[in-house]
Order: structure tokens, then sequence, then C-alpha cells
């Protein structure tokens, strides 16, 4: 960075701690950007901008909320009705949630589609599974502090997950709960977790970024970067620019939910306090849980996969079947780098593996719906056969279709490709 | 110092066993000593003495109709007890263990056969089985039905169809007189 022409101030800085040339180098001019992403490519930093909401909103809440099974659920009435903003922050922070999902699943399928988990990203794509798993953690535990029916309920069956393990199955959920149920120091620890993990994400995210910067974004064709000064394009100002486009249509629509529909992705039942003797008739998790709760309740005695994995039965009873199922199913992108052998990354030029990955999250989606309906009927097929289809993309069809596939022939460069849509 | 053997200058000395051998002692103990240092920041998480001093709850059983359930709580969790019928003593002694989801017999799951005890918890995942106040669902065997995903329990409390996995769990529990019990 040219130090000759700033600020006497900023160069004082500078010479002192670089913070000047390290923002130009990770995010200024002097960061190469392969010049043909395209708007898929604006997730991460929408990511990021949604986890300092939630940080920032949080932070406020917390100043408010008490953290007391007998105060909980009438302190967040309270921010609500008394607290000055304190609806528009809670609901801000609420739909945040579903925010960060929307644009976290849409920055993993884009990274499916255009093989951006490939060699030599495959640590920047672990990390990112790990960052997932946090979010769920961090999510679940959030959705527990309102103290509603739903919280609790929702923490009852949760926590019971764990009981499937066998031999210390009990002793762990002991362990979690602090109790023998879901009780105040549950809610406590809940409440500690909750504001720790953003803090670990954060971790999460440096490390994630900077495995990013080492071999720096992949992009819609697949291909390396060859030649720098054709292929690619300084991040400031022309990827600064299109964040900060994709930040504003993307608040828009965030906050047309808080500020006309703070309610739609909730449940009514959470707005009934917490009550341990009485089960509400339909339990659901949050949207963003649905997918997996319809793979562990597809996993019941007479599934035919799972009397296959478990030996007809021998091996483990359906309820641990389950839950493995529904930690698998997210496990297993962690192994995407490997599952896919291919030797082309975009889908762009792999036909029947493009088909396969929409077929693949049509199938997330339905497994969404059917985890919202009750298990019963024909919804407890659709759910197996949908269980049954994810692990069978995961396992058998990425694996040989990625091998046996030709691909389309691939554009020269970046700059070929560019030059080549501009025609 | 005459005797001390001093290598001479530039020779190798060969040591590395010696030095394995602390790297690893040295490693191990470390290991050790940090698993143990963790095991307070664990077990804090477990329940606590004042916790576990409210473990217990006494139920006086005379008010209880022949026929008639109540649901008192223990441990912040609801436990069902059932004045049961002759009939439905009869009925579930009668029962082949060996059809049973979760083999049990009645006579081991009661103390004196007109009280059942249990924990009122589904075995699949936590949720209240409907059937112990009057006028409620109590599913195909007459005993509790969970809405949550369809567990059908007899008036034993064992499961007989849907996805729990086992009986309602009968806690430890004692008469202290005819009328009188201390669970926990």
């Amino acid at each position: 960075m040219d130090t000759n022409n700033m600020h006497p101030v900023m160069k004082w800085v500078e010479y002192r701690l670089p913070v000047f040339s390290f923002l130009d180098h990770s995010l200024g001019t002097q960061y190469p950007t392969p010049k043909n992403l395209n708007y898929w490519w604006n997730f991460g930093s929408l990511l990021g901008l949604v986890l300092v909401i939630m940080i920032a909103s949080g932070i406020s809440l917390a100043m408010h909320y008490t953290a007391h099974i007998d105060f909980a659920f009438n302190s967040v009435e309270r921010i609500m009705r008394d607290v000055n903003y304190g609806w528009l922050i809670r609901y801000i922070h609420m739909n945040g949630g579903s925010m960060f999902f929307i644009a976290v699943y849409i920055h993993i399928f884009r990274g499916l589609y255009f093989g951006s988990y490939q060699a030599p990203r495959e640590i920047l794509w672990m990390i990112g599974i790990f960052i997932l798993l946090a979010m769920m953690a961090t999510a679940f535990m959030g959705y527990v502090l309102p103290w509603g029916q739903m919280s609790f309920w929702g923490a009852t069956v949760i926590t019971n997950l764990f009981s499937a393990i066998p031999v210390v199955g009990d002793s762990i959920v002991t362990l979690l709960w602090g109790g023998f149920s879901v009780d105040n120091p549950t809610l406590n620890r809940f409440f500690a977790l909750h504001y720790l993990f953003p803090f670990v994400i954060v971790g999460l995210v440096v490390l994630h970024i900077w495995a990013l910067h080492i071999h720096g974004s992949n992009n819609p064709t697949g291909i390396d970067v060859k030649n720098k000064e054709q292929d690619t394009v300084g991040f400031h100002p022309y990827f600064s620019v299109k964040d900060l486009f994709g930040m504003g249509v993307f608040l828009m629509f965030f906050m047309f939910f808080v500020f006309f529909a703070p309610n739609f992705f909730g449940e009514v039942d959470n707005y009934i306090p917490a009550d341990p003797m009485v089960t509400p008739t339909h339990i659901v998790p949050e949207w963003y849980f649905l997918p997996y709760y319809a793979i562990l309740r597809a996993f019941t005695g007479d599934f035919l996969v799972y009397q296959v994995i478990s030996l007809g039965g021998f091996l483990m009873d359906a309820k641990l079947a389950g839950v493995l199922a529904m930690f698998a199913s997210i496990l297993l992108l962690l192994f995407m780098p490997w599952l896919d052998g291919a030797k082309v990354r975009s889908c762009r030029f792999r036909p029947i593996m493009a088909m396969a990955f929409w077929v693949f999250f049509l199938d997330c989606l339905v497994l969404g719906y059917i985890g919202g309906k009750p298990a019963e009927g024909i919804y407890v097929t659709i759910g197996q056969f949908t269980t049954f289809y994810y692990f069978f993309h995961l396992l058998v069809l990425v694996p040989l279709i990625s091998r046996l596939e030709r691909p389309k022939p691939l554009p020269e460069s970046i700059n070929a490709s560019v030059l080549k849509a501009a025609e | 110092m005459s005797d001390t053997a001093t290598p001479e200058q530039g020779a190798e000395v060969d040591d590395k066993s010696k030095r394995d051998f602390l790297f690893i002692s040295t490693a191990a103990v470390g290991a050790v000593g940090t698993a143990f240092a963790a095991w307070p920041f664990i077990d804090q998480m477990n329940p606590a003495a004042d916790t576990l001093a409210l473990s217990t709850t006494e139920v006086d059983l005379k008010p209880i109709e022949e026929g008639q359930s109540i649901t008192v709580v223990w441990r912040g969790k609801p436990v069902f007890i059932r004045h049961r019928t002759a009939k439905e003593i009869k009925d579930s002694e009668n029962v082949k263990t060996a059809d049973l989801i979760d083999p049990e017999a009645d006579a081991d799951r009661v103390q004196k056969p007109a009280w059942l005890v249990m924990v009122g918890i589904c075995t699949h995942l936590g949720c209240i089985p409907k059937g112990n106040k009057p006028g409620e669902k109590k599913g195909d065997f007459g005993g509790w039905f969970c809405p949550c995903h369809g567990s059908h329990y007899d008036v034993s409390g064992r499961i007989r169809k849907g996805p729990a996995p086992k009986n309602l769990p009968v806690p430890s529990y004692s008469f202290l007189s005819d009328t009188n019990i201390k669970i926990g």
C-alpha cells in the first residue's frame, strides 16, 4: 500500500499497526476476486451482516431479559410492551434467526452446485459445516429462552434425543438438564451458552475467511484463476459495492418480516407460558430444523432402511437409528470433497450432476414440508422415501455420477468465459 | 567433578530414548492433571444438592376412588397414579408378555395390583400421554395415548403400539402405610 499519500495520522498508525494495508489486502483493492462472480456469491457477506445484527440485537435483549423460569416469559413480554423499542429489537432478533438460516442454506447449496468444497477448499468447506452446527445449537438454545410452550417442549424433545445413546444416555440427559427435567438450571445454562456461542461462531468465521483468502473465491465456472490481471478484479470497489447492493435488497426482505409479518416464522404456542404438565398436541421445531426432524421421525421399526442398518433391529432400536441418521445428515456433508470425485467443480459443466443436485434440493424441501406435518398416514411414507433419497444422493449418486460423468468442455479461462458471455 | 563423564567436544550424545521418555511422561501427567481439573467444570452441570433434596414426593392415596387416576409432580415430572379396577388388573395380568414390544409382566410393574404408579412421560421423545383425566383419549388398549407421535399404552402402562421403545417407567416408591406412598 502506498503510504506516501496517507493522512499523517493514518501513516502514524500504519507504521505501528498496519491495519490499513491489512484491510486493503483482505477486503480492499489488493484482494483479487474472480470477476465473474454472480449474485449467489453475495450470501457470505450477507451472513456476516446477519451475524453482526444478531449479536447487536442480542446484547440489547440480554440487558432486559431474566433467565429464570418464573420471570423469563414475563421479561420477554416486558421487552415487547415497556422497553423502549424493545418490540423492534426482539422482532429483529427473532426474524434474524430465520434470515440467518435462509442465507446459510442458500450459501451451502451454492457451494454444492458450483463445487466450492473441492480441492483446495476442503478445510474452508468443513469449517463452514462446523459454523452451521454452531448456529443450530445457538438457535435451539435461543428458542428456549422465552420459556413458552414450544420453548419448553422443544427443549424436552431435543434433549431427550441424547437418551437414545446406549448406557450413558440418561446420565448425559441429566447432565444437560442439571436436574430431572427441563427446569430452571437448564434455562440458566442455555442462556449462558446462547450468549457464548455467537462469539465461537465469530472465531470460526475468522478461520473460514482466513481459509477462503488462501486460495480465493471459487467462481461459477469452477476453474482456477490463471492470469491474475485478466481473470480477477480488486475486491474493492467492484465487489464491495455489489455486496452493499445485495445487503440493501436483503435488508428490505428482512425488514418486511420485522415490520409487517413479525410472527410469520414463529409458532403461536410459544406465546403460552411453559407448562411442564401439558404437552401441546402438535410439537414442531422452527422451520429451519424441519428437514432434520423429518429424518429423525422417519426411523420407525418397519422402515426398510432402519431394518438394513440395524441388521433387523439387532444393532440398535429405531429411536437411536433416527438420532444417528439426523446427525449423519449434516456430518456427511463434511465428506463432500471426497464423496465427489469429479475433476471439474461447477455443475455448469456437469449436466447429470446438475440434475441430481436439483432433485436433491427438492428432496430437502419435501423433507422440510414433511417435518412440519403430523407423523401419520401418507406423510410417514413420503418422509421415509425422502429420507432414503437424501442419503442415497450423498452416498451413492454423488460418488458414482462424479466419477462416471464426462463433463462438457471447460472455457479456456475465467476471462474467456466472461468475453464469450458478453458476445 | 573428575568422575563426571564429559563427552568429547562435538560428540553426539545418544539420549533420544531418555528425551522421549521425559516428553511422553510429562505429556501424560499433564493430560491426567487437565482431566482432573476439568471434572469440577463438568460436574457443576449435574443436579445440585438442593435439586437432589427435592427429589422425593409423598402422596396420600385415600381420596383416589377405584377407576380414578391422578397426576402428581415428582422431580418436575408428572407421575400417574391409577387406582385400578378388578377388571383392569385381570386384563393386564392376562396379556401374554411374549407379545409385547417391551416384555414385562404386570406383576413386575406394581407393588400392590390395585395401585399403578409410573412416570407419565412417553418413552419416545418425552411428551405427556393423554388418558389420565376422564374424557381423554385412552388409545386402543384402554390405558394412555401419546398424541405427539401416536404411542398407545395399556392399563399397565406398557407400550403396545407406536414408536415408543419402552413401557412407561415405574419410579422407585414405597408404601409408608396402606394409603400413603413416598416416591423417590
